[in-house]
């Protein structure tokens, strides 16, 4: 009885200090975002002041300066880039993936590693003729070239995530189906597509996060009318010292959409980060 | 349909080609390769490269092997831990790098030389002063909450019976960790590391906004090299040629990555 006891206490006291351990590095890791969010808040005197505000009235007057100035244009083409992109993958990525898992075509690892391959190609590889590709059919500064470039970059993840869902579906479920008389189309509206519910979520979240984020093609292609997010974000660095409250209230909004798809789907996230690998 | 681009790539390398200049377009074999053994800068950039990505890699694994450790314990709060921590990745990494820059690190006005006064650090230029420091430790910033997703997913699958038999038998932590938890999480350290190393290795955003590659060249990597020789330079060529080294170096770091891809597929089929 003593001894468990005091094994007991040890226990809470040893949870007691990880605990504390662990809340300070979450702490220190997270400051940063919420640096943004209480600098998003103050008024541009009270952000840029030293030493820094620490306690201050928040204030939604920077959200609405940026809301009804030229930013939403930015956050609307972000918006077109990352879920038209995300549409198509999908769109192509199912068949393909199908092909690769239920009715394996030939030489399947042979397609899987090429596949995947191209999306370890560094954008450096393509960025040169891409340019030349773009500007000769006059898409330099469209939003469309945006919505194909990301579409390429995110298809490989897309297959890669969506065969890996599909593998888990017992072969037993379509070998009732055929005996039942299902065709194709049915097997993949009946079977597939709710099966891999999840798979989907995952693909669309992994999808998103890297279009939404995406700057090295954006920056290069794009200048003004069909300009994404992050290039709104390039205006604020020559801004020496002078917008802090405005910057932290645009990086705070351009970096919402993705923050909250993240958070929703944490489970989605760390498998489709390893392209299904690791669930 | 994305083999083509590079294809193109190689091709544009062998010839000379300002794209300001009317019918400058000429074949001009390997001159951009041989200015490439020859030039400073992409001697830097390379140096830059591999500093940056081992660096960043190094301290990401470490940390976010500690954090998924701490994580995977008793702590109280889990949950929310988690999420909080994930959001250094989630972040857009422009906001990220602007929001470090201006509100934390800027010498006037930021957080950190405020907080570092007392140990008379008050004036401190990050930026200007340690470049590659703060690169680094923005993007470190970034990276470990990846490393941490993937292996406390990794500790999440380990057998708990086998730890119990290593308390049981009188082991240690230290001697636990070592002998039966760092085994059992090493390919998804490795894994990790891996696809970390080719996400890092194209670090740009963070670059563009800390830095824009210098003071001089001093945070001067391949993406942004061929960034300035492509589109403030105009030699395609030029740029081509760099386009292709990137690709070699990135190709013997995924040549690891998939084998360690398919290995733990394969881990996982067998089961």
């Amino acid at each position: 009885m003593i001894a468990s006891s005091v094994d007991g206490r040890r226990a809470v006291i040893s949870k007691v200090v990880w605990s504390v351990v662990g809340w300070l590095v979450v702490f220190i890791f997270f400051f940063p975002v919420l640096w943004m969010w209480l600098e998003s808040l103050k008024t541009e005197p009270q952000a840029a002041s030293s030493p820094p505000t620490i306690l201050f009235a928040p204030t939604l007057a920077e959200f609405q300066e940026v809301l009804s100035g030229d930013f939403p244009p930015f956050f609307i083409n972000s918006a077109i880039a990352s879920i038209g992109s995300t549409l198509l993958v999908l769109i192509l990525a199912l068949p393909a993936a199908y092909a690769l898992s239920i009715r394996p075509v030939k030489r399947t690892r042979d397609v899987l590693f090429f596949f995947i391959s191209t999306r370890f190609l560094p954008f450096a590889a393509s960025l040169v003729p891409l340019y030349l590709l773009a500007r000769d059919l006059h898409l330099l500064d469209n939003i469309f070239a945006l919505v194909l470039i990301y579409t390429t970059i995110n298809l490989p993840l897309g297959v890669w995530l969506l065969r890996s869902f599909l593998l888990e579906i017992p072969n037993d479920l379509f070998e009732a189906a055929r005996v039942d008389g299902a065709g194709f189309f049915r097997e993949l509206t009946r079977i597939v597509v709710p099966l891999i519910a999840p798979g989907i979520a995952a693909t669309s979240l992994i999808c998103l996060i890297f279009s939404w984020n995406e700057f090295f093609y954006a920056v290069n292609f794009t200048s003004s009318v069909a300009a994404t997010a992050p290039i709104f974000l390039v205006g604020f660095i020559s801004g020496r010292g002078l917008f802090y409250a405005k910057l932290a209230a645009a990086a705070t909004l351009a970096s919402l959409p993705v923050l909250l798809a993240g958070w929703i789907a944490q489970k989605q996230l760390i498998r489709g980060l390893t392209m299904g690998a690791v669930k | 349909m994305t083999q083509i681009p590079f294809a193109l790539t190689i091709y544009y390398s062998f010839f000379s080609w300002n794209l300001l200049k009317e019918g400058s377009f000429r074949f001009s074999g390997l001159d951009n390769y041989s200015r490439l053994l020859t030039d400073e800068s992409i001697r830097t950039a390379i140096f830059n490269t591999v500093l940056l990505t081992l660096s960043v890699i190094a301290f990401s694994v470490v940390i976010g092997l500690g954090v998924a450790m701490l994580l995977n314990s008793e702590v109280f709060g889990k949950g929310l831990m988690r999420t909080l921590m994930i959001a250094p990745f989630l972040i857009m990494p422009t906001a990220g790098a602007l929001i470090w820059k201006d509100t934390l690190l800027n010498p006037l006005f930021g957080l950190l030389p405020y907080l570092l006064s007392p140990f008379g650090l008050s004036r401190v230029d990050w930026v200007n002063q340690f470049p590659m420091v703060t690169v680094v430790a923005v993007e470190v910033w970034r990276w470990t909450p990846f490393m941490m997703l993937i292996i406390l997913a990794g500790l999440q699958s380990q057998n708990l019976e086998i730890l119990e038999a290593a308390k049981v038998d009188g082991a240690n932590a230290f001697q636990t960790f070592r002998r039966i938890t760092l085994p059992l999480v090493r390919p998804f350290i490795e894994l990790g590391a891996l696809l970390g190393s080719l996400f890092v290795v194209q670090t740009f955003d963070s670059i563009f906004m800390l830095t824009y590659g210098g003071p001089g060249e001093d945070t001067t990597n391949l993406p942004f090299l061929l960034y300035l020789v492509a589109f403030q330079g105009f030699s395609i060529g030029q740029a081509s040629a760099i386009g292709v080294v990137a690709v070699i170096i990135t190709t013997i770091v995924a040549t690891f990555a998939l084998r360690t891809l398919f290995s733990i597929f394969q881990v996982e089929g067998r089961r």
